[in-house]
């Protein structure tokens, strides 16, 4: 186990350590380009945050200005013999260091609404993840079984799937008035464009992996005697379990990424509520503190399907050895 | 060099006659008549199977060789009603057979193990197909998976076995149907040698101590004869029965057989069959052009 492993070998395995230091790399890169841009002044910082605002009538303490207005000011006031305005380089409201926004996590579940009809952060974020929820879990109860069906019987698929292809090219959110005109303004447009956003992608992907399992296993059943309904049953849904549990985690991956656009449909609501409220007082580490935590909660919850589907398929577990 | 004298592989003695006699007075289990496939393809049709005949007999092993494109592989799929003769008949205890059914049981060689059921499971995956009980078919399954020796691993996933025991598994899975007939379709092709006679000899012992017909696909000379009491030779464009040898070694079988007179002479005969001499579609290896000068390139072999 002593004997290094090249850190670039074609199509090699790394050892744990290597995986390890790659994995935090990955995110301790871009940590290291937003440090830079926000804490070494000369890098990017186009404004000037004014500490003394001079003889300068129109600046104020605080005030954020154009490099190029303030260096034209400050000529001005060296001609006219003026105090002259003092300030430091700073960046752009909407870029907040990264200290800013760790701060935020924290004080943005801390900070109480300011009306009492709006949510807390907690209360948002679970709104959010109960839209994701029911959006994806109707459309998997009818999505999995069509693409099963679709990808086990021909007929099926070819009067099921050319209509689909062509749906799926339509934008999920397009559909955002014709949901509030039919579900009302509250959760079910939302749910309604997740649904829209998930169902069509997986019944055709259920149904390209339906056709992907191993014809032989088939054959070998009908040899057996199984009949069609059991071939269905005790040979195709177990045969493509795995990789179907594989293609929900990813399905459930894009039903994130419609979450924004369904929640400004009708009331908006959820985390995009407090997104755009925040982007509004102009808080931008708020938004970019609920931003990463979209991503963290997708990600764990990637992560614990993806542990989850090791004990439920145990036989999976000694082909991910090998 | 001097070549052994081979008696004809026509020439059985006494014993393997009086078998051979036996066992043509068996009822007639499979009964293939006047089978024809062809498959059509963008530049015509091809006949992959011409007028095939042939029967086999209560507990008789079979065996099935021929260059590869002969349709072997096509016609055990016939058997197993996996495809559908273009004409002719296939007649299982004098009843035609079309559809596949676990009255004809079949290996094949890619193992085709369901990976998430166990050894056991996988051998009571047909008895479940009928109508037997969770219980008696486990009891049942027990059993097979006793017969090929695999009675420790009954619990474990397909992927945690090595090849040979995977295929033990297919039998056992075949087997516990308890079918008219056994198809096996090169079941051992991918297997090492070492594993190969091992199985080879496993099998003769389990087909040894059941009622059980075998009907085995294979490429290679030696399995056929070491495993077979008839062996039907077909031949490639448009696979045609070429000539069926009863196999003239006695039994019980063993390895020292390999290297008996009877032995030879089928092989040698199978060879002749198989590779016809005057037969040759390619140029050999023009290996000289390819040497540099300098290089040596005397003969070696002298």
């Amino acid at each position: 186990m002593n004997q290094r492993q090249p850190w670039f070998s074609v199509r090699k395995v790394l050892t744990p350590i290597q995986a390890r230091w790659l994995t935090l790399l990955s995110f301790l890169l871009p940590l290291l380009i937003w440090s830079t841009v926000s804490y070494v002044p000369f890098v990017w910082h186009p404004k000037i945050e004014i500490s003394e605002p001079g003889g300068v009538s129109w600046f104020q303490k605080g005030m954020l200005i154009d490099r190029s207005t303030f260096t034209a000011e400050v000529d001005k006031a060296i001609d006219n013999n003026m105090a002259l305005p003092e300030g430091l380089r700073a960046n752009p409201v909407y870029l907040p260091a990264p200290h800013e926004v760790a701060v935020a996590f924290y004080s943005a579940f801390t900070t109480e609404p300011k009306r009492k009809s709006e949510q807390w952060l907690h209360e948002s974020l679970w709104h959010s993840v109960t839209i994701i929820f029911w959006g994806f879990i109707l459309s998997s109860i009818v999505g999995v079984p069509i693409g099963i069906l679709c990808g086990t019987f021909a007929t099926i698929s070819k009067v099921q799937e050319p209509f689909i292809e062509f749906f799926r090219y339509l934008p999920a959110p397009a559909f955002g008035a014709l949901a509030v005109a039919v579900l009302g303004i509250y959760d079910a447009p939302k749910i309604a464009i997740i649904f829209i956003g998930t169902f069509f992608q997986q019944v055709l992907i259920v149904a390209n992996t339906t056709r992907k399992l191993d014809p032989s296993l088939i054959e070998a059943a009908l040899t057996l005697g199984a009949n069609r309904m059991q071939i269905l049953f005790r040979v195709v849904i177990p045969g493509i379990l795995p990789d179907l549990f594989r293609d929900l985690r990813i399905l459930l991956g894009w039903a994130w990424t419609y979450l924004i656009v369904a929640e400004l449909i009708g009331t908006s609501s959820g985390i995009t509520w407090f997104i755009t409220q925040q982007a509004r007082y102009k808080n931008f580490d708020n938004v970019f503190a609920a931003i990463i935590m979209i991503g963290i909660i997708g990600l764990l919850s990637d992560i614990i399907l993806a542990k989850m589907s090791k004990y439920i398929f145990p036989w999976e577990r000694s082909q991910n050895k090998a | 060099m001097k070549h052994l004298e081979l008696p004809s592989y026509l020439e059985q003695n006494e014993r393997v006659a009086k078998r051979f006699e036996k066992l043509k007075k068996r009822d007639v289990i499979l009964e293939v008549k006047d089978l024809y496939k062809t498959f059509e393809s963008q530049q015509g049709s091809v006949t992959a199977l011409k007028n095939i005949n042939f029967k086999t007999y209560r507990r008789e092993f079979v065996c099935v060789i021929g260059p590869s494109g002969c349709g072997k592989s096509t016609l055990i799929r016939i058997l197993a009603g996996l495809e559908t003769p273009s004409s002719g008949q296939v007649l299982l205890d004098n009843e035609p057979k079309s559809e596949p059914g676990p009255d004809r049981g079949m290996v094949f060689q890619g193992y085709t193990l369901f990976p998430w059921l166990t050894v056991k499971e996988n051998v009571m995956f047909g008895l479940r197909m009928g109508k037997a009980s969770k219980a008696n078919a486990e009891s049942e399954a027990l059993q097979w998976i006793d017969l090929v020796g695999l009675s420790k691993f009954s619990e474990s996933y397909p992927d945690q076995l090595s090849g040979g025991m995977k295929q033990r598994v297919a039998i056992a899975r075949a087997l516990a149907n308890q079918p008219r007939i056994l198809l096996m379709d090169e079941p051992f092709g991918a297997l090492d040698a070492q594993t190969r006679f091992k199985m080879q000899t496993n099998l003769i012992d389990i087909w040894k101590n059941i009622d059980i017909t075998v009907l085995f696909i294979t490429h290679d000379l030696d399995e056929a004869i070491y495993l077979a009491d008839r062996i039907l030779v077909l031949k490639a464009h448009p696979g045609e029965v070429q000539e069926v040898i009863e196999v003239p070694v006695p039994r019980p079988r063993t390895p020292e057989q390999f290297l008996s007179p009877e032995f030879l002479a089928t092989k040698k005969r199978l060879e002749e069959l198989i590779h016809p001499p005057e037969e040759s579609d390619d140029d050999g290896l023009n290996l000289i052009r390819m040497t540099r000068i300098g290089d040596d390139v005397e003969d070696i072999e002298s």
